[in-house]
């Protein structure tokens, strides 16, 4: 059987699976479509936050940025964990005491304000909408490498997809798949990796393997690909960051956005109580720490594999010939995803770092400037391939790749179509709207999202893992700041939380847009993003907890000028603060 | 709601202590050991590389995990002692 059929079999039919359960669950009343009735237990609650929160920027992107970075970009995986001990302790409970249906509901009730709710809904949008630009990015690139079209058709096709599969499930019919889908995207990334590990160091468990010793070379397995790297004029993996200050903002920004996504803040008023609320923040840690301690594992042997296949017989040796490629460069090159040119005319892929101080070396050996361009996205769905895996294991970690695309495009778009139809028309525009109007209203929004986020997710601005970061940036800055402050303080008011948000997002976005291009619209920047044009040093990636700092000051700056909250705000915060009392989610 | 009584008070003081004391384990892992006191740290050897590079890729979330289940166990204790925990 070719492999096109074994993908497209593995693909069909875990997609056959999750639109099974969707249709088994479709949502009947509105409260279901939200929050599923508000029934769920922690670990399986825990569960669905893994498949929502694992999207194709854990799955699919992570590992090939921390193969390219090494060390410098263990970041991701302390940011994209870190910010559940926050949401644990700082966010979840408090949310789910307070029992609504959305995360703009709580911000107009607690600063007793439509303004509020509307500001929170716009920030809400933003952070959704970039967070989903970089989910299309990453399920086109997975559809068009499985379906062996180039990566426009692919995002064309994962559009479709995604939208006809978000359309027809509410959020129970999500809780469920997502769990199918976690089960799917786990068995994906930690099979091959088992194998790989296997291979290179005899030690079946990734995340041990990644500590243990290369069996070809008798070395530990770092030591041997910083050898293997720095030969062809690459920094060492392990080296270490000289700036620091980036690499702990960008840290720190992936953290409190993990906090302020709407998109997992939704997922704790599903759970009957709330110590269950405490609990389920710990079980989705746990369910993600399993795909985040392979991770790196997987990063580091990967990329020795891929060294090894294109110098076989060592660094000092030639390359090999581009004649003999292996059939995975062929199926790439396909999607345009991996290019290469012949520079130096010798038929060889000479792979390697063209920076001038290695160009002296490079000279001495014939080499006139790297032949060979990988796009770091491919790394994790080509792995298995790059490994020699059999042909099942590449159409599991296919079906995984795209697991994990749609479960959290899903969950986004729930949060987008939410945040339009239950706060932005019904909390303000027409109150009197029917259970019908708002569904229909929902399912309009998340039509529009997508095919915004289709339209800005050709050319996208980075690296999916990248592009996710940003929206982190946008939830650090915004969100984040406001339910903390509505919980841990009774003296901030309505007039500065809106200006806090405002100032927050204004910050953030500008500065990113700068760098980025206005509304990522490419070839409208005004600076190159390059480290030297970044203020102090700072990555538009990691602005996110500075334009935090800018929300809290702004917000405590203006109360405190301005009037204590009423005295029933007052109350509001105290009451939210203790857990006796809390009955199921309410819509009103 | 009886938000203002003493005990209650005494409930959010102890939750607080509980978030101040994770959040030192929380920074100091991630922040610490993991990114600025990683030169410190260097002379621990970890499989081909030091304690540092592991706390960045591994150390830190094993941590996080211990800190949430932690956090939940003793909020729950906290509930019961304080009265405030529901039904």
């Amino acid at each position: 059987m070719s492999q096109f059929a074994i993908n497209l079999i593995f693909v069909g039919g875990s997609f056959l699976l999750y639109i099974g359960i969707a249709i088994w669950a479709r949502a009947g009343s509105t409260s279901d479509f939200y929050v599923a009735g508000g029934g769920i237990h922690p670990i399986t609650n825990g569960m669905a936050i893994g498949a929502d929160w694992m999207s194709a920027a854990s799955f699919i992107s992570m590992a090939g940025l921390i193969a390219a970075g090494g060390y410098a970009n263990s970041t991701f995986l302390m940011g994209w964990t870190g910010g559940y001990v926050l949401l644990a302790m700082l966010l979840a409970p408090y949310l789910r005491k307070f029992g609504k249906f959305t995360v703009p509901e709580f911000i107009g009730d607690r600063f007793y304000s439509n303004k509020a709710r509307l500001v929170a809904v716009i920030c809400l949008i933003v952070a959704s909408l970039t967070y989903v630009i970089g989910q299309m990015a990453g399920a086109g690139v997975a559809f068009s490498r499985f379906l062996e079209v180039d990566s426009t058709t692919g995002l064309m096709i994962a559009a479709v997809v995604i939208f006809s599969y978000s359309v027809m499930g509410g959020m129970k019919g999500i809780t469920y798949t997502q769990v199918a889908q976690y089960c799917v995207l786990i068995m994906a990334y930690t099979i091959p990796a088992v194998f790989i590990s296997l291979e290179l160091t005899g030690n079946p468990i990734p995340a041990l393997g990644l500590f243990s010793t290369h069996i070809d070379s008798g070395l530990p397995i770092l030591t041997k690909l910083n050898q293997v790297i720095t030969d062809l004029g690459f920094n060492e993996y392990t080296a270490n960051v000289d700036n620091k200050l980036n690499m702990v903002l960008f840290t720190l920004t992936l953290m409190i956005g993990t906090a302020g996504l709407p998109h997992v803040i939704i997922r704790f008023f599903t759970v009957p109580k709330v110590a269950d609320a405490r609990w389920s923040a710990g079980w989705a840690l746990v369910f993600i720490a399993l795909l985040y301690l392979t991770a790196p594992a997987v990063a580091s042997m990967a990329r020795l594999n891929l060294m090894t296949t294109i110098y076989p017989d060592g660094t000092a040796a030639a390359p090999i010939e581009y004649d003999n490629r292996p059939q995975w460069v062929k199926a790439w090159e396909v999607t345009g995803l991996i290019t290469y040119e012949d520079k130096n005319q010798d038929g060889r892929i000479q792979l390697y770092n063209d920076t001038p101080a290695f160009e002296e070396t490079a000279q001495s050996r014939g080499w006139n400037g790297n032949e060979m361009e990988v796009n770091r996205d491919i790394l994790v769905l080509a792995n298995p391939e790059i490994a020699n895996l059999p042909g099942w294991v590449i159409g599991l970690i296919a079906a995984g790749g795209l697991a994990a695309a749609l479960s959290t495009a899903a969950g986004l778009l729930l949060a987008i179509s939410s945040a339009v139809s239950h706060d932005l028309i019904k909390g303000s525009i027409n109150p009197g709207i029917t259970d019908k109007g708002e569904l229909l209203a929902a399912r309009i929004s998340m039509a529009v999202a997508i095919v915004v986020a289709t339209y800005l997710g050709a050319n996208p601005p980075g690296f999916a893992a990248q592009v996710v970061a940003l929206a982190f940036g946008i939830a650090a800055a915004s969100l984040f700041p406001a339910l903390m402050m509505g919980i841990f303080s009774k003296r901030v008011n309505n007039k500065g939380a809106i200006a806090g948000m405002l100032a927050g997002l204004a910050f953030t976005l500008t500065y990113i847009f700068v760098y980025k291009g206005w509304l990522f619209i490419p070839g409208t920047n005004n600076l190159a993003d390059i480290p030297a044009n970044w203020v102090f040093g700072i990555s538009p990636l990691s602005i996110g907890a500075i334009g935090a700092v800018v929300n809290f000051t702004v917000a405590f700056g203006l109360s405190h000028a301005t009037e204590e909250p009423p005295i029933e705000i007052q109350e509001l915060v105290e009451s939210v603060r203790y857990p006796r009392g809390a009955g199921e989610a309410q819509g009103h | 709601m009886s938000g203002h009584s003493e005990n209650a008070e005494q409930y959010w003081k102890a939750n607080l202590r509980l978030i101040y004391g994770s959040l030192i384990i929380w920074a100091l892992v991630s922040y610490g050991f993991g990114i600025l006191l990683r030169p410190m740290l260097s002379g621990i050897a970890v499989g081909g590389t030091d304690l540092g590079f592991w706390f960045a890729q591994q150390g830190s979330i094993l941590t996080f995990i211990v800190l949430i289940f932690f956090y939940a166990w003793r909020m729950n204790k906290l509930d019961e002692k304080f009265g405030v925990g529901e039904e």
